[in-house]
């Protein structure tokens, strides 16, 4: 008989214990399919244990058995709201192996595609977060004014979502006719729509109480956790590989990067928002001084990337997507590593959520906008 | 020709407000809602009907299966009981009860029971937290509706429905009593357990809260009866306490209720479209640290009204309650907020970093590792 045994009184009038939930892998709020094992104290919670792999699909092992090419076209299915972004490393990688010199132009193209879908990302981000809270409205306007930048995506890759844009020294389209008109109107009509959003959301008193001072990750603990992008930035830390890896044309750009100071739910998704509008002034900007030339490099229908190994990341809206490439010289990478911010931002669940109640759990989830896709892989 | 009345109230609003929730709650996020089935979809809700009446019955093994298969039918009931002492015309009343207001007070907490025994009864995790978090939430916004209530039955000096609505020929009690009216509805809004407060059934956490295991017939009493009934019953209730009843000029009696009711009907839709949702301890703290007080209060004063000038109450407690209302509400849109970030401040440990700033590339960058060359 142990000592607490002792202490508890002979007959307890009330039964108490422990619930255990198992929210997901189908749950209308856990981002596709994740699944949380939730220990509950009445709605407060003691302990979570997050489960991952029901969207495995074991892409990092289906690009050793195929040539480069052929495993860019797949990469868009990983974080399937931030196409671009997936595909964006590994044709870095490549690039940086093979010593490519990337036109120009396909710079700028990259940029503008990736600054849109962006966009698209964090419009998600903020409808499935106000989703989360209880409020379906945000969901529908922010499908409304996605879809205009959908529209333009078409325009310029030939697809709605999966991309397949990028490709080794360069971009595949050069900018089609009417492009530039049509993104020009929608960058002219687009910071209204933001402001529209705020004026719903920011003000509520509801969603302040629901946000403000929940889900704190402190910065040390940020860092340490290896958090990246907007989740790194609300918790006050100036970090973005834009800006601190410079790579592609960023340099070219004038551009501010939103930095919260709490580190709570209402501070990344103000940082979001903050960022959509920074989005915007580095499209305008590209639009303005697109420069003139080729779109792409003249390679071989082989690539045989030399032998060696690359990292290379890429600052996507959820944080740092890096690809690690290791090069045997062969027709096929002989090892690819994707370094995911979505596990990442899931890994730090278990240390966020003991003692907030389930309620707090779905915002906290919401704000911290993981995509089960890219953290499975 | 009474339980035909009812019946017919309580269906009808099983269609209308399904459909208009979802048409206005379209139109507000800028897309068309149903409107396929039909003249303007204006069938959709019986085309939901047939559907859910068509489904397989379905009762979970580890139910309390005759505890499970009754929840919907007790939930139903309440608001036609509630129903019976609504006066619809200066002559008719299904059931002209003396105590009228005590009624309606008894039979609204039946309420919660149909929703207890259906989150226990199902044997799920889900519906056990929502038919719990019904049961604090709807028995502590009780409270301020019960006091309420006594408001209006000291103003109308009975407790019979039919006076309270003789009462109001020369002024509405909205006009008298706006705090009140106010109280109501938020405390209303709480007890039908719509948004914001509507924490039972939020899908978002609780997949479908008490409802999460009915389906078919079940599953429509509980969604669209039950709750767009007593959706229904409480507008009901509102417009014959503050809005004035039957009365209106030009059309008849049950037409100006009717449409009153639909009116209070279409702001909780207007709410639903609006709002996030609010969080259990919130909720509770709203109720207790905000709503009641405030009821106590404006019950006291007004009391202290009548008691004082017994002849000419109704001037002060207008002024009195137009006062409180104005400053309610000033509360509400400049000192919460100054409140919610005030104690984001003090929960914080560390504030050494600089607060919200947009970083200038002409600014040193501070690198703490390389990326790539």
């Amino acid at each position: 008989m142990t000592s607490q045994d002792q202490m508890a009184p002979k007959r307890p009038y009330l039964k108490l214990e422990e619930m255990i939930l198992n929210m997901g892998p189908q749950h209308p709020a856990t981002h596709g399919v994740l699944r949380l094992v939730l220990h509950l104290n009445g709605e407060m919670i003691v302990k979570v244990d997050p489960v991952l792999g029901y969207l495995h699909r074991g892409l990092e092992k289906l690009a050793e058995n195929r040539t480069y090419y052929q495993f860019l076209a797949m990469l868009s299915r990983l974080d399937y709201l931030a196409n671009i972004f997936m595909e964006w490393p590994l044709v870095r990688c490549i690039e940086g192996l093979m010593e490519i010199e990337v036109p120009r132009r396909a710079e700028y193209l990259r940029i503008i595609v990736a600054e849109l879908n962006r966009i698209t990302s964090h419009q998600m981000a903020l409808g499935d977060f106000m989703l989360n809270l209880g409020a379906g409205t945000p969901m529908f306007w922010v499908f409304r004014d996605r879809e205009r930048i959908v529209d333009l995506l078409e325009l310029l890759t030939g697809q709605r979502m999966m991309y397949n844009y990028m490709r080794v020294g360069g971009v595949r389209y050069d900018i089609p006719e009417g492009f530039e008109a049509e993104c020009r109107s929608f960058l002219a009509g687009f910071p209204a729509k933001i402001d529209e959003y705020e004026k719903l959301i920011t003000d509520n008193e509801i969603f302040l109480a629901r946000t403000l001072g929940v889900g704190i990750i402190e910065r040390d603990e940020a860092i340490d956790y290896g958090l990246t992008g907007p989740n790194l930035r609300a918790s006050g830390v100036s970090w973005d590989l834009r800006k601190d890896d410079a790579y592609s044309a960023y340099n070219d750009f004038d551009f501010g990067i939103p930095i919260g100071k709490h580190g709570d739910c209402f501070d990344r998704y103000k940082c979001r928002v903050e960022e959509m509008r920074q989005s915007l002034r580095i499209i305008e900007q590209a639009l303005d001084n697109l420069p003139e030339g080729p779109v792409n490099v003249k390679l071989p229908p082989m690539l045989r990337p030399p032998a060696g190994e690359k990292y290379r990341a890429v600052e996507g809206p959820r944080g740092e997507w890096g690809n690690f490439l290791v090069s045997n010289g062969g027709l096929r990478p002989y090892r690819l590593k994707m370094r995911d911010p979505n596990f990442v931002a899931i890994s730090t669940l278990p240390r966020i959520l003991p003692g907030y109640k389930i309620a707090d759990m779905i915002a906290i989830g919401g704000s911290m906008d993981f995509m089960l896709g890219g953290a499975d892989r | 020709m009474a339980l035909a009345i009812t019946m017919a109230v309580i269906f009808a609003s099983g269609v209308v407000f399904p459909y208009s929730m979802r048409r206005l709650w379209g139109f507000v996020g800028d897309r068309h809602g149903p409107n396929r089935v039909g003249p303007l979809g204006l069938l959709q809700p019986f085309a939901d009907f047939i559907k859910l009446v068509t489904k397989e019955d379905i009762t979970p093994t580890k139910a309390n299966r005759w505890v499970f298969l009754l929840a919907p039918v007790i939930g139903f009931a309440t608001p036609i009981l509630i129903q019976a002492v609504i006066p619809y015309s200066e002559t008719y009343t299904i059931a002209n009860l003396n105590v009228g207001l005590l009624y309606i007070a008894a039979v609204s907490a039946f309420g919660v029971l149909g929703i207890l025994l259906a989150g226990w009864s199902a044997n799920n995790k889900y519906t056990l937290v929502g038919g719990l978090r019904a049961g604090a939430q709807m028995i502590s916004y009780e409270i301020p509706l019960l006091l309420t209530l006594i408001i209006v039955a000291m103003l109308a000096d009975s407790m019979s429905l039919n006076d309270v609505v003789v009462q109001q020929a020369d002024v509405w009690y909205i006009v008298i009593q706006p705090m009140a009216f106010i109280i109501f509805l938020v405390a209303g809004v709480a007890e039908l357990n719509r948004t914001p407060f509507d924490l039972p059934e939020a899908e978002s956490e609780l997949v479908g809260g008490y409802m999460t295991e009915y389906g078919g017939i079940r599953f429509a009493l509980f969604a669209g009866l039950m709750e767009w009934g007593n959706v229904t019953v409480w507008g009901l209730t509102t417009a014959t306490l503050f809005l004035g009843g039957w009365r209106g000029p030009f059309l008849s009696g049950p037409i100006w209720l009717l449409l009153k009711a639909v009116i209070m009907g279409l702001i909780i839709i207007w709410f639903f479209a609006t709002f996030p949702r609010l969080q259990v301890d919130q909720l509770m703290a709203f109720a207790w640290k905000i709503l009641i007080p405030i009821s106590i209060l404006n019950l006291g004063v007004t009391g202290l009204f009548i008691v004082l000038w017994p002849d000419n109450y109704l001037l002060p407690t207008a002024i009195f309650s137009w006062g409180a209302t104005l400053v309610f509400i000033g509360v509400f849109t400049f000192v919460v907020k100054k409140i919610l970030l005030g104690k984001r401040l003090g929960m914080h440990k560390s504030m050494d970093y600089e607060p919200w700033m947009l970083r200038k590339p002409a600014e040193p960058i501070p690198t703490r590792r390389q990326v790539g060359p």
